[in-house]
């Protein structure tokens, strides 16, 4: 039973695991993309429960504070701020490329991109 | 000012990235990217000087001092591949062939030359810092941009393999986010040296091990160790030469510092080598990559090909020196590291300018061009001949150190392997000699200019140079080692 009370972790592998299966197993480049942003925000979801203190509140010291509040570890929090960033600078330039991809090629199947990858080298 | 250069050299060229967006003419962004460049190497040999003569040098990012705050911090490790990373990108970024290659439309050159200032300040980024998360986003700046200069290549390929590339790099980044948040999550610290300070008593915790082995597998993603590689050849043959000069110059090196600083700087080499055995698995897969990168490239019909391939087999050799954790061995490796960066990024340079003339990068497209482009043909020939490790090219010294290194540790079945395998070296650097010198000259081409030969000369020469004159190289590098293996001098 021990391991069932980590829910939170189990959440992050299966999240991370559809993720990385998409990535993998689809074709559509698009598909691709959204897996990995499933992946990466698995990894978010990952900090963002680490830093979660049981019965914690956020992370302001009220006014007549006498040091006995607890509340949740910010950094984190912080640090996935900068993970969200990168996230979504990655889907961008990811989402950029496959517009091209699609000019150049009339097609973003990874099997047809492939067979003409082939065909004109 | 000059107890700031540390985190100047990483400023520098992360705030004169945007300035190539309001000087916009080719030619004012070209000389802006270049004296950028060279301003960072002349503070990275200050610093390397400085480090040398002075020790460590820490820096507490926004006064806000270490372990809460950011901590940038120089050993004789950092220092060596600052020099490095800014030697390259100042010889490569005022190079003639540096937009030979691309696909830019008219008048976008800037945002390229802006995408290399930000390449470059990833990777200074990634080697100077001494937080762990400030790695991870270094690495991911680098990568993006990275993923823009290989998409500019020439053929379509270039788009699909900066896909792929993407794909497989932000997987490799998200893995070293992992690593870093199950180490944080036992130790409450993202500092470096911290960490090492708390790690020893809690290595046996199945945290921290999971978070080692997701450290390991995103920075060898990275560094493309043999059978993570896929990658690497299409980036390379696809993106531009002269971006294929520059990223495998100096993203795999410092992908391999990473490497380098997470086994022996935060975790130890007792336990990394003595109580996991990681020596087990990396040298197969070191061998492994000399030998199928080295096998893969003598049947390539393409020069850039050809050189990623060859890339391969030589990050298994720099691969190997890690694993000999000894002094002798991580000498090897980093020399290797300071020499393939030198003759590789000359190599794709020479290629660069063989496309700037005939338009193809094809194994066929240098035939017989022996008379028609001496100097570029004398640079594949040089660089190649280090390629193999012939006695007074750089090549020679480092493979030297690393065949000394396996004698030492009693792995002599490796050092022969070692031999053998840069016995095929010999035999796909020979194709090209054979094709430029004896080949039946397709194109009418002439000599590249000046502003495109000198600076694959200077890094060849180099090679030449430090083939004979080892005291620098060799002597930083072992410095480097030392450091490393925490030994002091």
């Amino acid at each position: 039973m021990e391991a069932l009370g980590i829910w939170n972790y189990w959440g992050v592998v299966l999240l991370m695991m559809i993720g990385l299966y998409t990535v993998i197993a689809r074709d559509h480049l698009v598909k691709k993309l959204i897996g990995l942003g499933i992946f990466q925000v698995a990894v978010i979801l990952f900090y963002v429960s680490m830093g979660k203190v049981t019965g914690g509140t956020a992370p302001i010291i009220p006014e007549g504070a006498d040091g006995s509040e607890v509340y949740s570890n910010p950094l984190p929090h912080v640090l996935m701020l900068t993970a969200i960033v990168v996230g979504v600078a990655t889907l961008a330039v990811g989402l950029a490329l496959v517009i091209r991809i699609r000019e150049a090629y009339g097609t973003v199947e990874e099997d047809e991109l492939q067979r003409q990858n082939r065909a004109g080298s | 000012m000059s107890e700031h250069l540390s985190a100047l050299i990483v400023v520098l060229p992360l705030l004169a990235a945007p300035v190539c967006l309001l000087l916009r003419q080719t030619r004012m962004v070209r000389a802006w990217t270049s004296i950028v460049a060279w301003a960072c190497l002349c503070m990275a040999l200050t610093l390397l000087e400085r480090v040398h003569t002075g020790g460590v040098i820490t820096y507490a990012m926004g006064g806000w001092d270490p372990p809460l705050g950011i901590e940038y911090r120089l050993d004789a490790l950092n220092a060596y591949l600052l020099v490095i990373v800014t030697a390259i990108a100042s010889v490569v970024f005022p190079s003639g062939v540096i937009l030979t290659d691309t696909s830019l439309p008219e008048g976008k050159a800037h945002l390229y030359f802006a995408a290399l200032l930000l390449c470059l300040a990833g990777l200074l980024g990634i080697t100077s810092t001494g937080d762990l998360f400030n790695v991870f986003v270094f690495v991911e700046i680098t990568s993006l941009s990275s993923y823009t200069l290989i998409s500019l290549g020439k053929n379509r390929q270039a788009l699909t393999a900066a896909f792929s590339y993407l794909v497989m790099g932000t997987i490799g980044g998200t893995f070293l986010l992992v690593g870093i948040g199950f180490l944080y999550q036992v130790t409450g610290t993202l500092n470096m040296n911290d960490l090492a300070l708390r790690l020893p008593e809690l290595l046996g915790s199945r945290t921290i091990l999971a978070g080692f082995a997701f450290l390991m597998v995103g920075g060898s993603i990275k560094l493309a160790v043999f059978p993570l590689h896929q990658w690497l050849p299409n980036a390379y043959t696809h993106a531009p030469a002269a971006v294929s000069a520059f990223i495998a110059a100096t993203a795999t090196k410092v992908s391999y510092y990473l490497l380098a600083r997470i086994i022996f700087t935060v975790f130890g080499a007792a336990f990394v080598f003595d109580a996991l055995h990681l020596h087990w698995l990396l040298m197969p897969l070191a061998i492994a990559a000399m030998f199928a990168g080295s096998l893969a490239a003598v049947f390539q019909t393409d020069l850039k090909r050809l050189l990623a391939y060859s890339s391969i087999a030589q990050i298994g050799y720099m691969t190997l020196g890690l694993c000999m954790a000894s002094e002798t061995g991580l000498t090897g490796g980093i020399v290797h590291l300071f020499n393939h960066a030198l003759m590789k990024g000359g190599l794709f340079l020479a290629v660069a300018c063989v496309v700037m003339r005939t338009g193809s990068s094809s194994v066929n497209a240098i035939s017989g061009l022996g008379r028609k482009m001496p100097l570029t043909m004398a640079a594949i020939v040089v660089g190649g001949l280090s390629l193999i490790g012939v006695p007074g090219t750089a090549g020679f010294i480092s493979k030297w150190y690393l065949v000394v290194g396996a004698l030492e540790r009693g792995w002599y079945a490796v050092s022969v392997l070692i031999l053998l395998s840069s016995l095929i070296a010999v035999v796909y650097v020979w194709r090209l000699v054979e094709t430029a010198f004896f080949g039946v000259p397709e194109h009418e081409v002439c000599e590249v200019p000046w502003t495109s030969w000198l600076p694959t000369w200077i890094l060849i020469g180099a090679t030449l140079v430090f083939g004979i004159w080892t005291d620098v190289t060799v002597g930083g590098a072992s410095a480097a080692a030392r450091a490393l293996l925490g030994v002091t001098p």
